[in-house]
């Protein structure tokens, strides 16, 4: 208990999204263990630790992703807003709806940039009409940063953008149902630095109109984009903080040694 | 020795064994220099036992190929310059009959001739049959000693024995897949060459565009009832209406949905019971479907057509249609599984974590990234069911109507093949020929069917590889 009450302190004022005593098991295997978070409103938060360290799995909890793949099993209370979002009430196609996601490829669908962007508004129903539609794919487009690099060329295909477009296409697909928090897992690995500098750059941009959380394998890039980090090891939350505390001051020596590269 | 054959076999065992030894010789020689401190040797000691065998063995085999070929008609040149055989019969079946006799005499086959000349001739046939094994044995002999050898004294350790090993290796293998398209090749040629004799006699615009099929025609002049025309339309319609209209809106819809159910909602253990029971469909054996659609189907169908008040044959269409959609569920499931299981995983999460509901995934996602292996499939499955011939054999009939009215018979294009070739026949009139038309039409269709489908799945393929 004592690691809860230090959790929630931490936490910023605005808390979007609390995990409380979350197992994730695959079969008979657990992935992440007994942890527990607040996710800020207006923070940008980052989940970062070496490799199977259960951050991934964590992050797929949130919207409940870990429901599609077989055996997958979470204990442990996850709230959307006070809300359970395990409870047997809670609507999957309306949790997903409120908690986008990113996922570490880029995987635009193989139709077109605005039929892309659309495809969420539409199954929802959230544009009344066609000229609602094209307003809602154009603010979409325009906040992932997109919008002057494809509006002459609405009509091709997704997939035929370059890796970070296509990226920057997915966040806009995952804004177009204006969720409150958007899941990024590790949305920049599959892409150039220069890509990755304006994926970062829209994280920054981003940043409180939505809740952000952000798996990375890169500190780095944790550094620089978000506010509050948590360290994984081992399926174990080790430490949550500021992220300026995190990298500066670690009070694990296991966050320090991940941080100065000594493993991982 | 009196058998040619058995002596045939000897010589072969006689050519291998002598490669055998070779194979172990070349490896000795080679085992010699492979001494440890001395610079490696090129290749492993087996590989100069195989390239000494094979120098040993090929052209004593090829020259055996090329004897076997050859050696009857020399045997027989040496009978017909013997003086036994100056005063045989002009008549060549007659000569024919005794040569047969001789040979059998000399083969040892029978002991007595019904025909004196036979029994003159058989000591000759004896006589130069043993002289050309002989001479057989020993050129075969000789060239697989000599080639044996030649090789033997290429074995040094710079020698690259596996290299060439290797490059014969794929001239193999080269061969034998030459062998398969060759012989396609040489079906289209005689299918062909019938064809143009069909044409010759039946112009191609009639065959492909006349609306009136009755291929009977007249053997002797004065016989009635045989008009002979020679208008396919009607088969190709019927072959359309069973084979790509009715048993496609059965195979496609069932197909595609088990495909769906098979990969997006049925568990791990009832898809791997499913799947393989599904594809014992494609294992049962068509004329088994025959027994169906004739049967069972056919029967059914037409009581359907007499409660509905449609006057219905016991031969039809759907009936045969029905029963060959369920026999090509299997190709159109198959096919479909595949390309919805090729179409990656991040496409579906992308579509789930959108709030997206399987269905629509399924719907929005999944079947329009799949759309062209299946449609690939789907051609593939009409291509097979253009070609199918037992079930329309025993449930469509052979009426050729040219009829929309799924309860009438109608007939197919295989169907009427069967019928032309069925039977004796004589290869010089139109209707018999026609069946080698018939033949060439479905071969064109059916290729460029699979071609076109080839092209759709490889398209397909490169948009996420």
């Amino acid at each position: 208990m004592k690691q809860e009450t230090e959790l929630g302190q931490q936490a910023g004022q605005n808390i979007m999204m609390t995990a409380r005593n979350v197992s994730v098991f695959y079969g008979g295997k657990m992935a992440v263990n007994d942890v527990s978070i607040d996710i800020s409103k207006d923070d940008v938060t980052a989940f970062i630790g070496p490799s199977g360290c259960g951050k991934s799995t964590f992050l797929r909890s949130f919207n409940r992703m870990n429901d599609t793949i077989p055996n997958a099993r979470v204990e442990g209370r996850i709230e959307l807003d006070g809300e359970d979002i395990y409870a047997s009430g809670m609507d999957v196609v309306q949790l997903r709806a409120r908690v986008g996601m990113v996922f570490q490829k880029p995987n635009p669908f193989p139709k077109s940039i605005y039929e892309n962007v659309a495809y969420g508004p539409r199954i929802h129903g959230l544009a009344a009409g066609k000229t609602a539609l094209d307003e809602i794919v154009q603010r979409s487009l325009r906040r992932a940063g997109l919008w002057e690099e494809v509006k002459d060329r609405l009509t091709d295909s997704g997939t035929a953008l370059s890796g970070g477009q296509q990226q920057r296409l997915c966040i806009a697909r995952a804004i177009a149902v204006d969720p409150e928090v958007i899941l990024m897992d590790e949305p920049a690995s599959a892409l150039d630095p220069i890509a990755t500098a304006k994926i970062e750059e829209l994280i920054h941009e981003l940043r409180g109109r939505y809740a952000i959380v952000i798996v990375t394998h890169n500190m780095q890039q944790a550094a620089r984009v978000s506010q509050r980090t948590a360290f994984f090891h081992l399926g174990n939350l080790v430490e949550y903080g500021d992220t300026s505390q995190i990298f500066t001051n670690p009070r694990e020596t296991r966050t320090k040694d991940y941080i100065t590269g000594r493993y991982g | 020795m009196r058998n040619p054959s058995l002596s045939l076999t000897a010589i072969l065992l006689l050519v291998l064994g002598l490669g055998l030894a070779g194979w172990f010789a070349a490896r000795a020689k080679a085992r010699a220099f492979a001494r440890p401190g001395e610079t490696r040797p090129h290749s492993l000691p087996s590989y100069h036992g195989w390239y000494v065998l094979l120098w040993a063995v090929l052209p004593a085999l090829l020259f055996l190929g090329v004897w076997s070929s050859v050696s009857g008609g020399l045997v027989m040149q040496a009978v017909m310059d013997s003086p036994a055989a100056a005063n045989l019969p002009g008549f060549e079946m007659q000569r024919q009959a005794i040569f047969t006799e001789a040979r059998a005499l000399a083969d040892g086959t029978k002991t007595a001739a019904f025909n004196p000349q036979a029994t003159a001739l058989a000591p000759v046939f004896a006589e130069a049959t043993t002289r050309y094994t002989i001479i057989a044995t020993v050129v075969a002999l000789l060239l697989a000693f000599s080639g044996g050898a030649f090789a033997f004294t290429r074995v040094s350790p710079g020698f690259r024995a596996r290299t060439k090993v290797e490059r014969l290796v794929m001239a193999a293998l080269l061969i034998a897949s030459l062998i398969a398209i060759l012989t396609t090749l040489g079906i289209v040629a005689s299918l062909l060459f019938e064809a143009l004799r069909f044409f010759s006699m039946v112009s191609p615009i009639e065959f492909l565009f006349g609306l009136n099929w009755s291929p009977q025609t007249a053997i002797r002049a004065d016989q009635a009832g045989s008009s002979g025309a020679f208008g396919a339309i009607p088969l190709f319609w019927g072959t359309i209406f069973i084979g790509a209209i009715i048993a496609m809106i059965v195979a496609i819809p069932l197909g595609l949905m088990s495909a769906i159910f098979l990969t997006q909602y049925a568990s791990a253990t009832v898809r791997r019971w499913m799947k393989p029971l599904l594809e014992i469909l494609a294992g049962v054996p068509t004329v088994v479907y025959g027994y169906f659609a004739a049967l069972t189907v056919a029967p059914a169908v037409r009581g359907f057509a007499v409660a509905l008040g449609i006057p219905g044959s016991s031969e039809s269409a759907l009936a045969a249609g029905l029963v060959m959609g369920i026999m090509i569920i299997p190709f159109v499931s198959s096919m479909a599984d595949d390309s919805i299981a090729a179409v990656p995983q991040a496409m579906r999460d992308g579509s789930l974590a959108l709030g997206a509901t399987s269905s629509e995934t399924i719907k929005k996602v999944l079947v329009p990234a799949a759309l062209p292996g299946v449609v690939g499939g789907v051609l593939l499955a009409v291509s097979r069911a253009i070609g199918e011939t037992m079930i329309v054999v025993m449930a469509a009939g052979l009426a050729a109507n040219l009829t929309i009215n799924p309860f009438e018979s109608v007939t197919t294009v295989t169907t009427q093949i069967v019928q032309l070739l069925t039977g004796d026949q004589e290869f010089d009139s139109p209707k018999t020929l026609a069946a080698f038309a018939l033949g060439l039409v479905l071969f064109i269709v059916t290729l460029l069917l699979n071609i076109v489908a080839l092209r759709v799945v490889k398209k397909y393929r490169e948009a996420y590889e």
